[in-house]
């Protein structure tokens, strides 16, 4: 963010340089150094307030932004929809700068609209984080899964990557495809054809409806979860033959002749798209992810923050 | 010889250069020791302390560098080695950020050059190089560590 131009709000990955990408990086690696320490928290935003404001679930974009605010030595205010006013009928942009005209500075913001992120920051004044919109962008967890990927296996560069499951409606995906593909690998898109948007291969991805292609083909495999709750029709006969189509199980992994790597964003759906005993084996990146998610948050607030003159 | 005086034979000491400009300072440091005292087990380390800065977000951007301190802080002698001291700040952030790799028992600092009439804050180095009178503010200090022996420049801002 020192490099090229500078980034007032982190709205998605498209709009992010591959240099942008390696300095969250690079300030991240200290950030995990200094989790690992004795001491875990840095005044580097002490005099910075952050609201965090989330109009959709969540446990670990939640959980983890506010650690990493906390760490920060920010100041930080939560919110959700279900306990709020938006219940009375208010507008985004109204209970946002509510909350803003008591001098907040930054806004975590996920929404179940598509593009609520890049709506707001065009009618506030504060610096922006997207942690998810709708079936748009989650720019912070294809940052975190990137760093995981270099962290367990080098570099990115080069490496095959395929992103199983719901990607018609992944926020997950679509930021992971700009984000890997930024930083030099390939990526492939596996799953029932009704799941797989009609022009997707115009991203430069490759399309495989087989799971055991795809493994074979890949170094490291995203699982993502079946969003039933952003499904309005029925994409596919029964969740039982998705599971025995697309579920990962350790069968199919031991009929591979390499190992890879099991990504999941979380949640993870047990017996659906992955099963227990992947998910626990020693394939699984799943609570690495989590772990790097503080450090790669930090990063991009830190970095985002110090603009905010 | 005043380090060696004072640390004996640095069993329970550790040189930790600040980054960048301290590094090249502390190593040529430890080369010199390990030179006069070949079977010392002095500990080094490099100590970042972009996260600790009291500016962060007045204006310029600060890149945090890498820090690397493999070993443990606790109860050890610790010298923290930098090229010019000037206002205080940035030492007082590499304290902070010292501390939070655990409790030393002592930290001292050196320095190569001592603007000792520009200080902003109550700081005052154990070990000091060359010391600059220099009170213009419109003046700053260049360490050359290019050729052999490292050159010591006082520039006036217009240059």
């Amino acid at each position: 963010m020192t490099s090229n131009t500078p980034i007032k709000h982190l709205l998605g990955i498209k709009g992010l340089s591959a240099s942008h990408i390696q300095t969250i990086f690079e300030t991240a690696d200290n950030f995990k150094e200094l989790l690992n320490g004795p001491v875990k928290k840095t005044p580097a935003l002490r005099d910075i307030t952050i609201a965090n404001l989330f109009f959709e679930n969540s446990t670990r974009t939640r959980v983890s932004f506010e650690l990493a605010e906390k760490r920060l030595g920010a100041d930080t205010i939560n919110f959700s929809s279900s306990s709020s006013s938006v219940k009375k009928g208010e507008t985004l942009i109204d209970t946002v700068n509510n909350i803003l005209s008591m001098k907040v500075d930054m806004v975590v913001m996920r929404h179940p609209a598509p593009g609520a992120c890049l709506f707001l920051s065009k009618h506030i004044d504060a610096q922006i984080i997207n942690a998810g919109d709708g079936t748009h962008e989650h720019p912070t967890q294809a940052l975190l899964d990137a760093f995981s990927i270099r962290e367990r296996l080098g570099d990115v560069a080069g490496k095959k990557v395929v992103i199983v499951g719901d990607i018609l409606h992944s926020r997950v995906a679509l930021s992971n495809i700009y984000s890997l593909q930024l930083l030099g690998a390939e990526v492939m898109v596996c799953g029932p054809a009704t799941l797989i948007p009609k022009h997707i291969s115009h991203l430069g991805v490759k399309v495989s409806h087989n799971l055991e292609e795809a493994l074979n083909w890949c170094d490291v495999a995203n699982m993502l979860r079946i969003q039933l709750e952003r499904q309005d029709q029925r994409y596919f006969p029964s969740l039982k033959e998705y599971s025995n189509l697309y579920g990962l199980t350790l069968d199919k992994l031991n009929r591979l002749d390499k190992e890879i790597c099991i990504m999941h964003p979380g949640p993870i759906n047990r017996g659906v798209e992955i099963s227990s005993d992947v998910a626990d084996s020693k394939h699984s990146m799943i609570l690495q992810q989590v772990e790097n998610g503080v450090a790669v948050r930090m990063a991009v607030l830190f970095l985002l923050g110090q603009q905010r003159l | 010889m005043q380090l060696i005086e004072l640390h004996g034979d640095f069993s329970n000491t550790a040189i930790i250069g600040l980054q960048p400009r301290g590094i090249q300072l502390s190593k040529r440091l430890v080369e010199a020791i390990t030179e006069l005292q070949p079977e010392t087990n002095l500990k080094y380390g490099e100590l970042d302390h972009t996260f600790f800065r009291d500016d962060i977000g007045r204006g310029e951007i600060f890149m945090p560098k890498k820090s690397n301190i493999n070993f443990s802080t606790e109860s050890l002698n610790i010298i923290l080695v930098d090229d010019v001291l000037y206002t205080g700040r940035s030492v007082r952030a590499s304290i902070d950020a010292l501390m939070s790799f655990g409790r030393p028992k002592q930290v001292e600092l050196l320095v190569l050059v001592d603007r000792r009439f520009q200080r902003e804050l109550p700081i005052s180095p154990n070990y000091t190089g060359v010391v600059v009178d220099s009170r213009s503010t419109g003046e700053h200090v260049k360490v050359d560590w290019s050729l052999d022996h490292p050159q010591v420049w006082l520039l006036s801002s217009k240059e």
